[in-house]
């Protein structure tokens, strides 16, 4: 890599912006990049592709928060990038360190493979499973079949959560993730253990848990119960402590650990 | 962790709250009636409570303590899930022993 600091004959008031290079074995680029009124990190990386080094790889799409796809390790510190302000992250001159993501492997410069990621997410079986209709229930009943799964009352027509309700409360504040996986990168755990399910995919689970319209709501549990699953956090809060939409995994890892228990102690799981 | 062991440590850590606290109690209670050890051996000598409840105490502490090892062999080292669980056990099987070897001590010795 070259020792060459790039972008040194631009004038004006410049940032020290230190870049990951290369994949899991690379090294650092240093880059000068003009400082700018309310200049976000991700601009300061837009301006390094654009102007100083077009081999330069990282993601984006939104640049307002609701993608999920812009997080990078920013000194040392898992953030969304389109919306940290660079002068809120580097202070008295200090260099601003630009890494990939923790715990996800590099595919080059700032780019990671979110497929653990992911995958974990569907490990947690986060997804919605809707329960069968009265219709469906009908038609089965008619055909005198047994129901694919298991056997499960029919859904009415349109399913009415109360709003106040502990369980729509509890979904509503796990709901507004945006799949950023900045909780992952902070979690130590995650980063010691390749088989836990992590922060995110755990928040996730604890929605799906709190769905009273989900059909397959003893699966969450049983998927978060294994070996890696929500009894792995350690409490830890980095994760609550970094995400950038205010989502608290670790109340909802708290809960499902809550229920965990009920359901060992009822004999429900093993 | 499987779940079961993760319910056993959460069970024993609520049990060894309380048995702490009287312990921790007990102490400075005892230590008023004086520290040699002849004076502790004279209070512990025979007496089944005191013996039933540190031998409640050394076992959950055993379990308790076993568990969190291993989970810190799973995180800190490359021991294999198994490998991890076996150690750990081994671990827990040695505080039981060493804890109840002391509970008899005291008691009867
Ligand atoms: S609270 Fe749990 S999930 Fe969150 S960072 Fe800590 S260990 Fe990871
Ligand atoms: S929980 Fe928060 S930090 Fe984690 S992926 Fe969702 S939005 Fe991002
Ligand atoms: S670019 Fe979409 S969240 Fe940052």
């Amino acid at each position: 890599m070259t020792d060459r600091v790039i972008g040194e004959q631009e004038r004006g008031d410049r940032l020290e912006v230190r870049v990951w290079r290369g994949n899991a074995h690379g090294a650092f680029q240093t880059f000068r990049v003009p400082r700018r009124d309310k200049q976000t990190v991700l601009d300061i990386v837009t301006h390094i592709q654009r102007h100083l080094d077009p081999t330069l790889a990282y993601r984006f799409a939104c640049r307002v928060g609701m993608c999920g796809t812009c997080a990078m390790t920013v000194n040392g510190r898992p953030r969304w990038t389109c919306r940290t302000q660079a002068r809120a992250v580097v202070h008295n001159g200090t260099p601003l360190v630009l890494e990939p993501l923790r715990s996800l492997p590099v595919i080059r410069d700032l780019v990671v493979d979110m497929a653990p990621f992911f995958d974990k997410w569907a490990d947690a079986r986060g997804r919605f499973v809707p329960r069968e209709t009265q219709q469906a229930a009908g038609a089965r009943a008619a055909r005198n079949a047994e129901p694919e799964g298991a056997a499960q009352e029919p859904a009415r027509a349109f399913a009415r959560v109360a709003p106040e309700s502990a369980e729509r409360r509890a979904a509503d504040a796990a709901i507004e993730c945006i799949n950023c996986a900045v909780c992952f990168g902070a979690c130590d755990v995650v980063a010691w253990r390749a088989d836990y399910l992590g922060p995110a995919a755990l928040n996730r689970a604890w929605a799906a848990w709190n769905d009273v319209r989900d059909g397959a709501r003893g699966a969450v549990l049983e998927a978060v119960a294994r070996e890696g699953g929500c009894q792995t956090c350690h409490t830890h809060r980095s994760c609550a402590e970094t995400c950038p939409v205010g989502l608290d995994p670790t109340w909802s890892i708290a809960g499902l650990k809550r229920a965990l228990t009920r359901a060992v102690l009822k004999g429900d799981i093993a | 962790m499987s779940a079961r062991k993760f319910v056993l440590q959460r069970l024993t850590a609520a049990l060894l709250a309380p048995l702490v606290l009287l312990h921790l109690g007990g102490i400075v209670w005892a230590v008023q009636g004086g520290l040699a050890a002849e004076d502790i051996l004279a209070r512990t000598r025979g007496s089944l409570a005191l013996a039933a409840f540190y031998a409640v105490f050394a076992c959950a502490a055993a379990v308790h303590a076993a568990i969190g090892v291993e989970t810190v062999f799973r995180e800190w080292t490359r021991l294999t899930a198994r490998a991890a669980a076996w150690i750990a056990a081994l671990f827990g099987v040695a505080l039981a022993l060493l804890g109840l070897r002391a509970v008899l001590a005291v008691t009867w010795g």
